[in-house]
């Protein structure tokens, strides 16, 4: 008797409420579109996440490997419930975020992350996802951990999270906590913003194609000097070997 | 008095830098020693305000002439609050104008965001009346908020003046290759859509996320020296020709009127007489903009305008670039940043890449005088300096 493994290994995912586009304006002027991400188009959306895996700053790196991890399963049928919006500014990835579904009341937040930054595109992007699990979703909390402090900050203290320390996350390793109805809505007036219907040629743009990031986060500078800093705090050493490098460099030049 | 000439300058990118706070300062002070065109000094000043604080490092100079290999040299850290580069230039001035020494290094250095937002707005508010300000919990934006409703009230300053210096300035830095904030903002984005609440919430009401300079790491330095030396180095001739300094009450309700801020009206005013020139002879100037209502109160009462008369020279232009008195066309803290004991000498460095006629798309046509007002405290410590260009 044959067996379709692949039957059983894929989930079944519960029909969820689609997200209804939306867009703002951010402190550049630039309009910026929250979408939602098909499946077939998640391949586009890897290879801008697949670079931040050796960004060493922020986790990034950290946020990156997970993030992509859970794109790919989703892509390949290996992660039930999970959805995903793209922020575009102009067609060109600014910001990723993804979250699930546990059950009809609960909601889970995976990752949120920028890929512009400095202008609250991240918190613009988590502003939408909550919104779409509450507004949606119809969900009663939502279960939110961060990896980064920047995220800490942002999640934890923005919207005064409760905690859910004895509810374990899929994500692992930090405790939950919970955004629940009443403090999403606390929040509205102040951290969500939006408006519909997106006018066409906005939505067309980010439709079209998804654009790589213009300006994605980049590696520390100088790692080497940031690990010796803590053991090395008058850097003498790293200066005599910077130095060295630069007379190399001239005598390069000189050749 | 011997005159004194800045014979190199160098400057880190603004930022938040992974590096040991010596090796910051050492890296803008080789950047300097290169641009003179010297390999030894007579003396180092470090301006700093938290290192001890912050970096957990004490003989802050001692570190950085180590670094430098510039021993033997005399070395000294200055701390002055957000005052202390131009305490250090000062300091520079004195001992190169007195004949104590020929080449003096005068780095200034700050690694803030070593620590949290929270722990490092608590350092920099440690400043403040520790009885009568500190305790009850006043922060620098708090103090600056205050300051701003009271100049609101008195001449009709708008938060739409606010955000105009803000877009100016953050906006400038985009034409600074070293300047943290490299991003363009919009009054539309900022103050006008339905999203500016949320894009630039208040932080201490009735200022702004984009009315503060951000919290940022860095190092600027600059090489003085004695005429006889520059002319040895052959670099441009600019003189610091002119320096002021000057106090005012610790704690602000002490002041008679609040919105006067008489310490930098004083060191304008002294750093002028030294120079010979007045507010009408700058072509350039540099601007304490820690709050973005600083720069409306200092272009006022360092005599760039009336009284009152700030804003409206904003709304006219006159302090953008190609306006008649261009200001921070950097980017000032705003946009470049405000890495607290560096920014003095920072200012120096921009007043001098502006002189020289190296400012690139943000130089200003034909500069020959320049200005620098460094605002410690919350205006209770104050030091200006003026700079010539000599063809």
């Amino acid at each position: 008797m044959s067996v379709d493994l692949e039957k059983i290994l894929r989930p079944v995912d519960t029909p969820m409420a689609p997200y209804v586009p939306k867009y703002m304006l951010l402190a550049s002027g630039e309009a910026v579109v929250v979408r939602p991400v098909e499946r077939d188009e998640i391949p586009d959306i890897l290879k801008h996440v697949e670079p931040l895996l050796h960004v060493e700053r922020d986790y990034y790196d950290v946020v990156g490997a997970r993030l992509y991890s859970e794109l790919l399963a989703h892509y390949r049928h290996r992660y039930q419930d999970q959805y995903v919006l793209a922020v575009q500014i102009d067609g060109e990835l600014a910001a990723v975020v993804n979250g699930r579904q546990v059950n009809p009341k609960l909601g889970m937040s995976l990752h949120t992350v920028a890929l512009r930054r400095g202008l609250r595109v991240g918190a613009h992007a988590f502003a939408a996802k909550m919104e779409y699990h509450f507004d949606e979703l119809g969900h009663d909390e939502v279960l939110v951990v961060a990896e980064s402090p920047i995220g800490f900050r942002r999640w934890m203290i923005e919207y005064k999270l409760e905690k859910r320390f004895e509810v374990p996350h899929e994500l692992g390793g930090v405790p939950s906590w919970a955004l629940t109805r009443e403090l999403f809505d606390a929040a509205r007036s102040s951290l969500v913003v939006g408006r519909r219907p997106v006018p066409p040629e906005l939505l067309d743009k980010a439709m079209d194609k998804i654009l790589p990031p213009s300006d994605p986060p980049t590696p520390a500078l100088d790692p080497l000097s940031a690990t010796r800093s803590k053991y090395d705090p008058t850097a003498t050493a790293l200066m005599v070997e910077r130095w060295a490098m630069e007379r190399a460099e001239e005598a390069s030049k000189d050749a | 008095m011997r005159d004194v000439y800045v014979a190199g300058i160098g400057i880190t990118t603004f930022t938040r830098l992974e590096f040991a706070l010596s090796e910051i300062a050492s890296y803008a002070s080789m950047m300097a020693l290169k641009d003179a065109g010297v390999s030894e000094v007579d003396q180092v000043y470090v301006a700093n305000m938290g290192a001890p604080r912050v970096n957990h490092q004490t003989a802050l100079a001692s570190a950085v002439v180590d670094s430098l290999s510039l021993t033997p040299a005399g070395a000294a850290a200055i701390e002055n609050g957000p005052a202390s580069g131009g305490s250090a230039l000062k300091a520079g001035f004195q001992a190169v104008a007195s004949g104590m020494e020929d080449v003096v290094l005068v780095a200034g250095v700050e690694r803030m965001r070593e620590v949290n937002n929270l722990e490092a707005t608590d350092f920099v508010a440690t400043l403040t009346h520790p009885i009568a300000e500190y305790i009850y919990g006043v922060t620098l934006p708090a103090h600056a908020a205050m300051f701003t409703r009271l100049y609101m009230d008195k001449y009709g300053v708008t938060e739409r003046h606010l955000a105009m210096v803000g877009v100016k300035n953050q906006n400038a830095a985009l034409n600074n290759e070293w300047a943290h904030l490299q991003q363009e903002i919009t009054l539309e984005g900022i103050l006008d859509s339905p999203e500016a609440m949320t894009n630039n919430p208040y932080v201490a009401e009735p200022l702004r996320f984009f009315d503060a300079c951000p919290v940022s790491d860095g190092g600027a330095a600059v090489v003085l020296v004695s005429k006889e030396k520059a002319l040895e180095l052959g670099r441009p001739l600019i003189r610091l020709s002119g320096v002021g300094q000057a106090t005012d009450t610790h704690a602000v309700h002490e002041r008679v009127e609040p919105t006067d801020l008489l310490a930098v009206r004083k060191a304008a005013a002294d750093a002028f007489e030294m120079a010979g020139l007045t507010p009408e002879d700058v072509d350039v100037a540099e601007l304490h903009d820690a709050f973005t209502i600083l720069e409306i109160a200092e272009s006022e009462e360092v005599g760039f305008f009336p009284r009152g008369e700030g804003h409206l020279a904003l709304e006219r232009g006159d302090t953008a670039l190609g306006g008649k008195i261009p200001i921070n066309v950097g980017g000032g803290l705003k946009g470049r940043g405000h890495p607290v004991g560096a920014t003095g000498v920072a200012q120096a460095w921009e007043i001098v890449t502006q002189l020289r006629g190296d400012g690139g798309a943000r130089q200003v046509e034909d500069a020959k005088v320049g200005f620098t007002c460094n605002f410690g405290g919350f205006g209770n410590n104050v030091v200006c300096l003026t700079f010539v260009r000599e063809d």
